[in-house]
């Protein structure tokens, strides 16, 4: 009996998208529409690419799910959440249970790796001792034990996103968003970075990838969806890069 | 707030602050300007109404009897005196005393002995009235000039009256001085913290997409303007400290006839309310000026 409530509750878990985008449509003031009418879920445990050209809208993707801007009409779901209804207190502790990384890593120049990192865990007032022992911890699945003391200028663009990654991953987010994140690097540690993610991703975590590296998204096989002009044109499991252009 | 957030925003503030050098000495220079002339003018108006204090306990009002009236009545006439409200003390001076007093004050001994025992200011028993409220001096002579027996009521208020305009003027124009010092004040310190701001911008971001909370992100700016405003008010209390014996000396020399029957307040009594007055003015303004910064500059905009 409870093995079978475990297994149904463990199905339902699966079942229940971890990020639901629900008919939306944003508009700009000044009259853009960078998103029309998208509708995609995304469960949990998934490694999910958004794919397509530069204004097809994969950014402002993003934006919404971070909380940044608001949908001009639809509805945005995380974590069964309606992001609509979030009150402005509030944002801050959603935004605790999504990392983020970017293209250009956004490290605080005038600090240290590990001062980088545990910045993460001070803003949301972890006790110092905690952070102690989480810092060292994720910069070790990084990759980045010995560099714990480098500022980001004496780092490689590879190196510089690990530092992001782990500063994203340190408070255990249970969705990673990456915009662009191998849009600075080079094959060698894009792939890095890539294998990275996939490493995360099979810790648990739900991995969202915005880019338009075609050969990294051909590569992994991984769920792509497809953006152009703002409309979903096609959402492919074990996908490729075909349809972004 | 945990321990931790407030050093971390101590320490930001004083980066901040380490950062935007010329600005903060801007904005501390301007809040010491600030409150040295609030404390100048301090030093003035509370010196004013200790002196006015004083004066108006020794300034009194002299109440002379008409002749030939018995002692019954002048202790009659005493006694209504006292019941006034605004009455602190009556000294009765006889005829003799004034006489005693008039002859030490302006005659020579060789002619004092001339008038023998004669006393030329008979009629010049008086009762010196002391007051409470120099303001309450007018109407207390109208209400003592007409009770009977009583010829003639002298007073004289020009003293106190002359330091109490003076007080009110010091006081309008350090209360105008003073608010915009406080206003130029604040549009210093507004745009020190306005800069950081800037400056610490994409730190600002950062901070809001891994899930810091307003307070968190504001903090070490309202940090900065509450530092500021506390070394603001330091600085001038120190010199103020310093100045005040020596401005004090130079003015009893200096101007010995006006101030060779007044008492200065002492430096323990006026730095007792000086220090807690400025550094409220000084953390107050800081508080102000970066708090109104930081909700202007730090709401979340949303791009529409």
């Amino acid at each position: 009996m409870a093995f079978s409530y475990n297994i149904s509750k463990h199905l339902s878990e699966l079942e229940t998208p971890v990020i639901r985008f629900d008919q939306v449509t944003k508009t700009y003031n000044t009259g853009t529409t960078a998103l029309s009418n998208v509708n995609f879920q995304i469960f949990k445990g998934e490694f999910v690419f958004i794919v397509g050209s530069s204004g097809s809208g994969k950014s402002t993707l993003i934006k919404l799910m971070l909380k940044e801007i608001s949908p001009t009409s639809g509805r945005i779901f995380v974590n069964r959440r309606d992001l609509s209804r979030l009150r402005r207190s509030q944002i801050a502790k959603y935004r605790r249970g999504v990392g983020v990384v970017f293209q250009s890593f956004r490290l605080l120049k005038d600090r240290n790796v590990y001062e980088n990192v545990a910045f993460a865990q001070r803003v949301i007032e972890i006790p110092a001792s905690q952070i102690k022992k989480n810092v060292p911890a994720i910069l070790s699945v990084m990759g980045l034990a010995d560099k714990h003391n480098s500022l980001p200028g004496e780092l490689s663009g590879g190196e510089q996103q690990r530092v992001a990654l782990a500063r994203a991953l340190v408070n255990n987010p249970a969705i990673l968003l990456a915009d662009e994140p191998t849009g600075n690097l080079d094959p060698k540690n894009s792939m890095e970075i890539m294998n990275l993610l996939e490493e995360i991703n099979k810790r648990g975590t739900t991995v969202v990838v915005v880019t338009h590296n075609k050969e990294i998204v051909d590569m992994m096989q991984k769920r792509v969806i497809t953006m152009n002009k703002g409309i979903l044109i096609s959402d492919e499991q074990k996908g490729g890069y075909t349809h972004a252009n | 707030m945990r321990i931790n957030t407030f050093i971390y925003s101590l320490k930001q503030g004083l980066k901040s602050i380490r950062r935007n050098r010329l600005f903060s000495l801007a904005s501390i220079g301007t809040i010491s300007a600030c409150l040295f002339l609030f404390g100048i003018f301090y030093f003035v108006v509370a010196n004013f109404q200790y002196m006015i204090k004083t004066a108006e306990t020794s300034v009194g009002v002299t109440v002379f009897f008409d002749t030939g009236i018995s002692e019954a009545k002048i202790k009659t006439i005493g006694n209504e005196i006292r019941k006034r409200a605004e009455v602190s003390k009556v000294v009765y001076i006889s005829a003799e005393e004034t006489w005693n007093n008039y002859k030490e004050k302006y005659l020579s001994e060789e002619l004092a002995e001339t008038f023998g025992d004669d006393n030329p200011l008979a009629d010049s028993a008086s009762y010196s009235v002391y007051v409470n409220d120099i303001s309450m001096q007018e109407s207390l002579v109208k209400y003592i000039d007409k009770l009977d027996g009583v010829r003639q009521v002298n007073h004289s208020d020009s003293v106190a009256e002359g330091l109490e305009s003076f007080n009110s003027l010091v006081g309008y124009v350090s209360a105008a001085i003073i608010i915009i010092l406080l206003a130029v004040a604040i549009f210093l310190i507004s745009t020190t913290v306005t800069m950081g701001i800037s400056v610490r911008k994409e730190e600002i971001y950062i901070m809001r997409l891994i899930g810091a909370t307003d307070f968190f992100i504001r903090s070490p700016f309202i940090v900065e303007g509450i530092m500021i405003g506390f070394l603001g008010s330091l600085v001038p209390l120190v010199g103020l400290y310093f100045i005040y014996h020596k401005v004090i000396s130079y003015i009893t020399e200096k101007y010995i006839n006006i101030f060779s029957t007044f008492e200065f307040l002492k430096i323990n009594d006026i730095f007792t309310n000086l220090i807690p007055i400025s550094l409220a003015i000084g953390i107050g303004i800081g508080f102000v000026g970066s708090f109104m910064t930081v909700r202007k500059h730090l709401r979340i905009k949303e791009i529409k």
